[in-house]
C-alpha cells in the first residue's frame, strides 16, 4: 500500500486559513446551529410578547400596567436582548472552553504551534456571527413589534431617528458579549466556569451594585460590562449613563481585558 | 530528524522528564519504549510544543516546532490523550484541521481511504470504537503529508488486522525516508517495526540502541550445559570473569562470561560428556525487563516485594 499518495503542495498556515478553519469548526457542530437558533428566537419571540401585551394592555381600557411606562416600540421590541445575550454569550464559551474539555484543543494547536492566531480568529469569527445574528434578531424583532403596535400611541417605523442605528448597536453588543464569552471560556477552560462567568458580569453584578455605598454605585454601574453595554443601542440617553460611544468604548475595554488574560493563559500555559 | 538536547520536564516536583538526550533519524522506524509514567507521552507532547520544556529544547528538521511555517507538514501526530471533538464527523475534523493549511478536500478523502474510515466518515466521532478513533488519529497525523511521523501507543485498541495495518504502514514511511518515531511499552510489539531503540525509565535515557545490540547486551552470554558432572565442570570452567550458577543436585548449569564453544572444548579436553550445550537467546521483552527494573515507577503488588 503507497502510504502518502499525493504530494501535498507546499502548504502553510495563515491568519485567514486559521479563520477558515474556525468557521468550519462552529458549523460542524449541532450545539452552533441550536444556540444561534435560540438567541435568535429569545430575541423576536420575547419582543413580539412584549409587543402583543403592551397592546392588549393599551386596548383594554384599564389603567396602563406600570411596568409598561415610558415604553416606547423600540423597548419593547428588544425585550429579549438580556435573553439572547445569554445565547450568544453562552456559544462563546463553547466555543473556546470545549475545545479543551473534549481534548480538541491538542489537535488545534499541532496545527497552530503559534496558539495565538486561533484565539484571534475564533474570537473575529464567532463574533462576526453574533453580530450578524444579532443585529439580523434585532431588526426581525423590531419589523414584528412595529407592526404589532402600529395603531398604538407608541408606533414607530425604522426610518424614525437612531432606530437602524440602535438595532446595529444591538448586533455590536451581542457580538461583543460574544467574543467575551470566547475570552472567558478560553481563560478558564472550563464550560460550567465560563457560563457562570458570563452569567455572573452580565446578570449578577447588576445586582450586586446595591449592596454597595450609594455614591459609588452612581459612578460606577454605567461603567459594567451590562450597562455599558445596553447604551450602545439606548435611544434616549439618561443623565446616568453614557452615551452610545462611551458605552462602546467602554465595552469593548472590558472585551479587550477578557482577550488579553485568555491570550495570556494560552501562550503561557501547557495545553 | 527530531533532537532532544538536555530535554527536561517538570510538573511541581515530580519530574516527568529528565535531562533527555537523543537523536531520531530519517528512514528508519525509531521505537520509544519505557515502562508506563516513564515520560514517553510527556517527551511527545514537548516535541509538537503542547507543554513547555521547563529546560532544555527540542527541535524538528532543525526549528522548534512552532517556528515552522507548517507544521502539520513538518510532524504529524498521534497522541495519547483524546484529541477529537466527540460532536464532529470523522470528515469535519479533518477538514477543520486541513483548513489551516490549506490543505484540498481531496487530500481529507484520501486519507479517510489510507485508514479505512470511509464506512463512517460522516459519523459523529464521539461514538467511534477505541481502534476507529485511533484510526482517525492517525489519519489526522497523515494528513499534511509530513516529513517525521510520530506516533504515541499507535496500536492501542487496534484489531490484529489493524495491528498488521500500522506495522506495514510504519515500515513503508520509514522507507520512504521519514522519520518515524513510535512509543509502545511492549517490545515484543516494536521488535517486529523498530529498527532502533530509545528506551526511557523515570525520565532518563536507559539505552539508544538497536535491537539487536540490546538483546545482547541484556545477558546475551548465558550459555545452559546438562551434564553427567556437574562438579567437574565447574571445576574445569572456573576463571576470572566467568560465572556458574545451578542448583544442587541438578545436572543442568547456567554458565556466563564464557561461549558455547568454550566450554564445548573445555569439557572434552576433560572427558566430560555433555548432554546439552545451548547458548541462551533472551527475548526482547526479558531484555527491556532487565533494563528498566529499577526504573520501574508502578510495580503490581506482587513484584513490589522483590524489587523493594
Ligand atoms: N500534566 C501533568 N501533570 C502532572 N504530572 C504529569 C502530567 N503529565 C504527566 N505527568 C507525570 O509525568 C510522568 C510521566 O508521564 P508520561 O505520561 O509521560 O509517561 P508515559 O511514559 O507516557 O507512560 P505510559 O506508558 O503509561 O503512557 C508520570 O509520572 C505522570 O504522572
Ligand atoms: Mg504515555
Amino acid at each position: 500500500m503507497s502510504t502518502l499518495a499525493t504530494r501535498v503542495r507546499p502548504v502553510r498556515t495563515t491568519g485567514p486559513r486559521v479563520a477558515r478553519s474556525e468557521w468550519a469548526k462552529l458549523w460542524s457542530l449541532r450545539s452552533t446551529w441550536i444556540t444561534l437558533g435560540l438567541g435568535l428566537l429569545f430575541l423576536v419571540v420575547v419582543g413580539t410578547i412584549a409587543a402583543l401585551q403592551y397592546r392588549s394592555s393599551a386596548n383594554s381600557g384599564q389603567p396602563m400596567d406600570p411596568d409598561f411606562a415610558g415604553a416606547t416600540t423600540y423597548s419593547l421590541a428588544l425585550f429579549g436582548v438580556t435573553f439572547s445575550l445569554i445565547a450568544f454569550g453562552v456559544l462563546g464559551v463553547l466555543t473556546a472552553a470545549g475545545e479543551y474539555t473534549t481534548g480538541m484543543i491538542r489537535s488545534t494547536l499541532a496545527a497552530v504551534p503559534k496558539r495565538l492566531p486561533v484565539l484571534w480568529a475564533k474570537a473575529a469569527v464567532y463574533g462576526a456571527l453574533a453580530f450578524v445574528t444579532g443585529a439580523a434578531g434585532a431588526l426581525l424583532a423590531f419589523v414584528v413589534s412595529s407592526a404589532v403596535l402600529s395603531s398604538t400611541s407608541v408606533a414607530m417605523s425604522l426610518s424614525d431617528a437612531g432606530v437602524l442605528r440602535g438595532l446595529l448597536g444591538v448586533g455590536v453588543y451581542l457580538g461583543l458579549v460574544g467574543v467575551i464569552g470566547v475570552a472567558l471560556g478560553s481563560l478558564l477552560r472550563s464550560t460550567a466556569g465560563g457560563i457562570s462567568a458570563v452569567v455572573g458580569a452580565f446578570l449578577l453584578v447588576p445586582g450586586l451594585m446595591s449592596l454597595l455605598p450609594k455614591s459609588w454605585r452612581a459612578d460606577l454601574t454605567p461603567y459594567l460590562p451590562s450597562n455599558a453595554g445596553e447604551s450602545i443601542f439606548a435611544l434616549q440617553h439618561s443623565t446616568g449613563s453614557l452615551s452610545a460611544g462611551a458605552g462602546l468604548l467602554v465595552l469593548l475595554g472590558w472585551t479587550a481585558l477578557a482577550l488579553a488574560g485568555a491570550a495570556y493563559r494560552l501562550k503561557k500555559a501547557d495545553a | 530528524m527530531i533532537e532532544a538536547r538536555q530535554l527536561t520536564k517538570r510538573y511541581g516536583d515530580k519530574t516527568a522528564v529528565d535531562g533527555v538526550d537523543f537523536t531520531v533519524r530519517p528512514g528508519a522506524v525509531t521505537g520509544f519504549l519505557g515502562p508506563n509514567g516513564a515520560g514517553k507521552s510527556t517527551t511527545m507532547r514537548m516535541i509538537i510544543g503542547l507543554d513547555a520544556p521547563t529546560a532544555g529544547t527540542v527541535t524538528v528538521n532543525g526549528r522548534r516546532y512552532a517556528e515552522h511555517s507548517a507544521p502539520l507538514h513538518e510532524v504529524g501526530a498521534l497522541l495519547e490523550a483524546r484529541s477529537i471533538h466527540p460532536g464532529r464527523s470523522a470528515f469535519d475534523h479533518l477538514m477543520v484541521l486541513a483548513h489551516t493549511h490549506g490543505i484540498g478536500r481531496a487530500r481529507v478523502t484520501e486519507v479517510i481511504e489510507m485508514t479505512g474510515l470511509q464506512a463512517v466518515a460522516r459519523k459523529r466521532a464521539g461514538a467511534f470504537s477505541l481502534g476507529m478513533g485511533q484510526r482517525l488519529g492517525i489519519a489526522a497525523a497523515l494528513l499534511g503529508d509530513p516529513q517525521t511521523i510520530m506516533l504515541d501507543e499507535p496500536v492501542n485498541g487496534l484489531d490484529p488486522e489493524g495491528v498488521l495495518w500500522i506495522r506495514t504502514l510504519l515500515t513503508g514511511l520509514a522507507a520512504e525516508g521519514r522519520t518515524v518515531f513510535v512509543s509502545s511499552h511492549l517490545m515484543s510489539e516494536m521488535a517486529l517495526v523498530a529498527d532502533h531503540l530509545i528506551v526511557v525509565g523515570r525520565g532518563r535515557v536507559l539505552a539508544d540502541t538497536t535491537v539487536q545490540e540490546l538483546v545482547l547486551q541484556a545477558g546475551g552470554d548465558t550459555v545452559d550445559v546438562t551434564t553427567d558432572d556437574p562438579a567437574g565442570l565447574r571445576r574445569v570452567l572456573t576463571g576470572p570473569g566467568v560465572e556458574i550458577s545451578g542448583r544442587p543436585g541438578s545436572e543442568q548449569l547456567s554458565v556466563t562470561g564464557l561461549p558455547a564453544r568454550a566450554i564445548g572444548l573445555a569439557a572434552a579436553r576433560h572427558g566430560i560428556a555433555l548432554f546439552e550445550l545451548t547458548a541462551r537467546t533472551v527475548s526482547l521483552e526479558e531484555a527491556f525487563m532487565e533494563l528498566t527494573k529499577d526504573s520501574v515507577e508502578y510495580h503490581a503488588a506482587n513484584t513490589l516485594v522483590g524489587a523493594a
